[in-house]
This record gives structure tokens, sequence and C-alpha cells, in this order.
């Protein structure tokens, strides 16, 4: 079946992000595909690469940038939601002026079209959030 | 057509759960995660929203997350099915729209 | 089978305490170009969003109330409240923003977008959805 995930919240805060993965995970491993992951609101905030916790606590951005890696996952942040919580690409970053860009491996800034597709083309839309 | 309804929400800080139930018609789905898993127990002031539910609504808890918050097993209301990751991904494909109630 | 989904938007939560209300619509305002069939559902704290009267000039936020006026224009005009949510906040629809919308099956007639339902109605109504998105 093919499934698309939106979490609406970021890292460490809140619980989303990490059942989000488990979920995402288990899809995979039972043979679903996942059509995209979608990252909204807070959200965003799973996307920056500067993310340094702690070596005793689980890497929530390299988690997902890994199994991006793996099952070739679609990543997507959404780009409005992105620039208002300073989460850029080198693209991003040039095009607004900033010396800087953040976003992670595997992930990759879009539009919020992005989700709709996702709701239109998926046989499953999972929401985790706050 | 058929929903599961996820709730993260502990029923004794919020709503969540209440209008889950409330929204929730017969043959659907509630599945608790996250701070949620406190709606599956026994004993609380929220427990009997959850039992007078039982007999329309299939209720379902996340090992993991009770495990994590140190409930025993033995403290979730009667009926109520506990699974794992694996086990939500199946009740997602088995009904035809997943909700979260945020 | 068709390759229209029948989409709906739920709102729980109040507006400016948490930006969910704000990109909510953004999403709808985007989702409006797809041509799907779409709803906005409105209950619990989330008919606060459509209260008459908000001014958010003293805490220096944007004023996003008007944007929802705009819904009919992008032929979003299936606008569902909740009676119980009202109710229990003490509101009634002549608390809302009056929202409408031109009907092209009827010679463009201006017509009311919202329409109060009851929870069992709402209930239906989101059974009846095929792709739920929640804020």
């Amino acid at each position: 079946m093919k499934i698309s995930v939106m979490i609406s919240e970021g890292p460490y805060t809140h619980q989303a992000s990490d059942t989000a993965y488990h979920f995402t995970k288990a899809a995979l491993e039972g043979g679903h595909e996942i059509f995209r992951v979608f990252f909204y609101h807070d959200g965003v905030n799973n996307g920056t690469r500067l993310a340094t916790p702690p070596q005793d606590d689980r890497n929530i951005v390299n988690r997902w940038s890994e199994l991006a890696a793996e099952h070739n996952l679609d990543l997507v942040l959404c780009v409005a939601a992105a620039q208002r919580r300073g989460i850029a690409d080198p693209d991003e970053a040039k095009r607004n002026g900033k010396d800087a860009d953040n976003i992670a491996p595997g992930f990759r800034i879009s539009g919020l079209g992005q989700l709709i597709e996702a709701g239109i083309q998926s046989d499953r839309l999972v929401t985790f959030g706050d | 057509m058929s929903q599961l309804h996820t709730v993260n929400k502990s029923p004794l800080e919020r709503i969540a759960l209440e209008s889950a139930i409330k929204h929730a018609v017969k043959g659907n789905a509630i599945l608790m995660i996250e701070d949620g898993v406190y709606g599956a127990m026994q004993g609380t002031q929220k427990s009997g929203m959850v039992t007078d539910a039982m007999g329309d609504i299939s209720f379902y808890v996340m090992g993991p997350d009770l495990k994590a918050r140190g409930i025993d097993e033995a403290r979730i209301i009667d009926g109520i099915n506990i699974i794992d990751y694996n086990g939500f991904v199946t009740l997602v494909t088995e009904h035809d729209v997943t909700q979260s109630w945020l | 089978m068709s390759d229209v989904k029948k989409f709906l938007y739920v709102n729980r939560k109040a507006p400016y305490g948490t930006i969910y209300a704000l990109e909510s619509l953004e999403v709808v305002l985007i989702g409006a170009a797809f041509e799907q069939d779409v709803a906005l559902a409105f209950l619990d704290d989330g008919v606060f969003q459509l209260t008459k009267g908000q001014d958010t000039g003293e805490v220096g936020m944007k004023n996003f109330s008007p944007t929802y006026k705009a819904l009919g224009d992008y032929d979003v005009n299936k606008i569902y409240v909740e009676k119980e949510s009202l109710d229990a906040r003490g509101l009634t629809l002549d608390d809302l923003l009056p929202l409408t919308y031109e009907d092209e099956d009827d010679d463009w007639a201006e017509k009311d977008s919202i329409k109060v339902v009851s929870a069992a109605e709402m209930a239906e109504i989101m059974e009846q959805s095929d792709v739920i998105l929640s804020f």
C-alpha cells in the first residue's frame, strides 16, 4: 500500500517525530511504499544538519537522513514553514540573501502542493503532531 | 468507509480522547499513542468514558509507549488491544482513513 | 473511480496561541488549486478561529481572519461548524464571520458557506472523507 506521512512538530520537544519514524520504518519493513514524508509547522526543524544532540541520545535528524538513503525516501520540508523557521537549502539561502544553509542530507524543500499531492496519490495519509 | 482515530494526549489534560470518542462511528478504531496511552489505564477519572464506548468502537494502545511510561499491562482496561509499530501500520492499512486528534 | 478525493481539513485549535490555524489556512488556499472536493471542519476550540472582531494590533501578529472571507473566491464553500462546540463556548452563529460564496449553478446567487452541524453530523462528514488533514 502507498502511504504518506505528515510531521507537524520539531524533534525532541515532542514525541511526534519519533513516533513517525518508528511508524515509517515499520511500514517499509512491512513491504509498504512510503510515497512521501512531509514536514510542516515546526516539523521543518527535523531537517537541519546543525542539530547536535548529546552522544547518549538518539540523533533524530540523522535517523531520517539514514532512512531516506536506505529506502530512497522523499523527505520534503514545506518552503513557507522552513523560511519562517530558518531552514534553508543552498538555493533558498542564496535567493533570500542568507550567508549559510543548513538542510540535512536526504531532505528537500518544496511547496505545500507536495502535501496535497501526497494526499491525492497515496492510499493513506497519517499525521503526527501535537 | 471506516476510520482509525489516533489520540496522543492524556485525557486528564486535554479533550482529544473525548472528542475522538464523540466523533467515532460504529466500527471505527481508536489508537492511543504517546501521552494518549494514559487514556487506556483503569481506575482514572476518564476510564469510564472508554469502557462506555467499547461496544461500538475498538480500542488499541501502543505497547512501546506504555513501557516507556512504566505503565504495567495489568493496569490497562480489559478489552483494549496492546500493539506495536507493526500493529499501528496494520491498523492504518485496515481502515480507509486515519484521523489524528492532535 | 474518479480522481477527485474528498479532503477534510479539521481545525480544533484556537488562533494566535499557536500557529496551527494560520498554517492550516495556508494549506487550504494552496490545496484549492488542485480541484479536489474540499471541506473545512471547525470544532472544539477551532470554532474560535471564525469569530468576528479579531484585532491583533497590540500583540503584533498578523490578523488572518479576513482571509476566511476569501475562501469563497477559491471555491471553498463547505465550511462545517459544530453546534455542540459553539454551545460549549457560549457562541452562536452571530458571533462568527459571515462567510459567503457565489453559486455558479444558481445564477451566482450569494450563499452562506458556513453550515452549523451537530456532532453526529460532523462524525458522518468525517466518516465520508477520503483524506483528513488535522491541524
